[in-house]
């Protein structure tokens, strides 16, 4: 469970990221979270795994304040919550395999690490992780000779192996194409949904957020404007997070529908 | 619509000036006048130190003079010579070596995408460019009086002056990475060691092992230099052939050398190319 009490964050450079949050994050819920780019969507989730450092209020997550946390603690909060990039992030040099166990790293001392000295059972859940998201067979593969969908597929098996009890994914789909993005969000569902992990993504299509959320929350200049589930939410609701007309550019499109990508 | 409005604007300032440049005048003034003050400091130059080119053409006789008493090289000194270029070439192994190791943490302090504190960061800096303005033989003539002639100045002579070269290509390289793939690896929950092996690493290795090979290229050629101030190596011998005016010997040597240092950059190159 995550719960934000009355959390703000300026920036240094005087920016207000997140203006006074309040909002409980039930345990296995998939949310979505939408709005405009410099929404606030970003601060929201790297809050979570305190990427940035919320500057004022109390954010809790499985039941304790994350905010003070530092060195050793905060390592220990970011195995718990893992996180999927809009860039994949993978180490571009590196192969597929190696970016995936580079997920149990917080679970895994210094020297050992450094020497590849994982335990078996880490090599397997790795592997194991790699086949959920139908990536085994290029396990050896340079992540960078991958196309982006599957470089996304690999960063999901990477956040698998954290074994994490919360995924955040910010923008995870902002740069593939339509079927592409249907792929990785439903492999995000299916996770979300077989292994119980409360999953946070932002998204800023529309059709997209309303085909996978349980629930939604939009933002606007760094505040909640809107939180509910799925079904109570129409088209005036986008309206008002967005607050102008819906425009072509906010859908993704359907699975088959190529013609109707954002890009 | 863009383009045309542009086109205009051009238009308008080639009437203004009415004539078709492909520099601004401003540019080719400003490139006259640098010209000038630079051809102005040459001639200055030559006449202050008195440096004479015709000398130069006049007694290119007596050059060609020297140049001949060096031939033919006096090959069965090659024998005597194998020994010091073997130690020439250990100097530089050995330096290289110190070099490159301690130049890991030295570059890693000193870029911006590790250390965020600006402080650490600047002294790091600063410590790094002082060490780059000391130049090798100064270094090594420093040595050979503490530690006096032998190979040992050599090597911290040469160690010293490739570790500041190092330092400062691997750190800027550092400071060139992707920072996306290192906050990937942070987010994992990896400390610092993790996410500079996982994140790092793989991004600059390829790099690091060409600026190695190229630094120990660098010190071949300046441990032979160091040789003339007493820091062994095969230096020293041509330094002594010399002032007994020995020039069929040192031009066997300065054979030797050629081939020798032809070899390694032919190997080296080739080990750089397959890494990048």
């Amino acid at each position: 469970m995550i719960t934000f009490n009355d959390v703000s964050l300026v920036y240094p450079n005087g920016t207000q990221g997140l203006k006074n949050i309040n909002v409980e994050i039930n345990e296995g819920e998939f949310v979505v979270i939408v709005g405009l780019s410099g929404a606030g969507k970003s601060t929201f989730i790297r809050s979570v795994n305190r990427m940035v450092t919320p500057t004022d209020g109390e954010l809790l997550v499985n039941g304790e304040n994350i905010i003070p946390k530092k060195g050793k603690e905060l390592r220990k909060l970011r195995t718990s919550v893992g996180m999927i990039f809009q860039n994949y992030n993978l180490v571009n040099r590196s192969s597929v395999i190696k970016n995936t166990i580079s997920g149990r790293l917080g679970h895994t001392g210094t020297i050992r690490s450094v020497f590849n000295l994982y335990p078996k059972a880490d090599k397997k859940l790795a592997f194991e992780n790699l086949k959920r998201v139908h990536m085994e067979e290029k396990i050896y593969n340079r992540a960078d000779e991958l196309s982006g969908g599957q470089q996304q597929r690999v960063s999901i098996a990477r956040v698998l192996t954290q074994e994490p009890s919360i995924i955040l994914a910010d923008e995870p789909v902002a740069s593939l194409d339509p079927p592409t993005s249907h792929q990785v969000m439903t492999y995000l569902r299916r996770v979300n949904k077989e292994d119980n992990i409360t999953t946070i993504v932002n998204l800023h299509f529309i059709d997209m957020a309303m085909e996978y959320a349980d629930r939604i929350i939009g933002m606007r200049d760094g505040e909640i404007v809107f939180d509910g589930l799925v079904n109570e939410v129409e088209e005036k609701t986008f309206e008002q997070i967005y607050n102008r007309p819906i425009r072509e550019e906010d859908l993704r499109g359907s699975e088959n529908d190529a013609s109707a990508s954002g890009e | 619509m863009m383009p045309q409005l542009q086109e205009n604007k051009t238009d308008k300032v080639m009437t203004k000036n009415s004539v078709y440049s492909v520099y601004p005048k401003k540019v080719k003034f400003q490139i006259t006048i640098i010209f000038a003050i630079v051809f102005s400091i040459y001639f200055y130059s030559l006449r202050e130190t008195e440096a004479d080119f015709l000398e130069f053409f006049s007694e290119l006789n007596l050059i060609f003079e020297k140049l001949l008493r060096m031939f033919p090289p006096e090959w069965s000194y090659i024998q005597a010579a194998i020994d010091p270029l073997i130690e020439t070439i250990q100097i530089a192994v050995v330096a290289t070596t110190f070099s490159v190791l301690i130049c890991i943490p030295m570059s890693l302090l000193s870029a911006n995408t590790i250390v965020k504190n600006k402080y650490l960061y600047q002294t790091f800096r600063n410590i790094m460019n002082i060490l780059r303005t000391m130049p090798d033989i100064l270094l090594a003539t420093i040595f050979v009086s503490f530690f006096g002639i032998g190979i040992v100045p050599g090597i911290l002579a040469l160690t010293i002056f490739s570790l500041g070269l190092l330092a400062k290509l691997l750190s800027e390289t550092i400071e060139t990475i992707d920072p996306r793939q290192m906050e990937a690896i942070r987010s994992t929950g990896g400390n610092i060691i993790q996410v500079i092996w996982y994140g790092v690493v793989p991004q600059v290795l390829p790099n690091f092992i060409s600026y190695g090979l190229y630094v120990f290229e660098l010190n071949v050629r300046a441990s032979l230099v160091l040789g003339f101030v007493g820091a062994g190596g095969i230096g020293s011998i041509i330094d002594t052939q010399l002032n007994f005016m020995q020039y069929q010997k040192v031009m066997a040597v300065l054979i030797l050398l050629l081939v020798a240092v032809i070899v390694i950059e032919t190997i080296s190159n080739a080990l750089r190319r397959r890494v990048v």
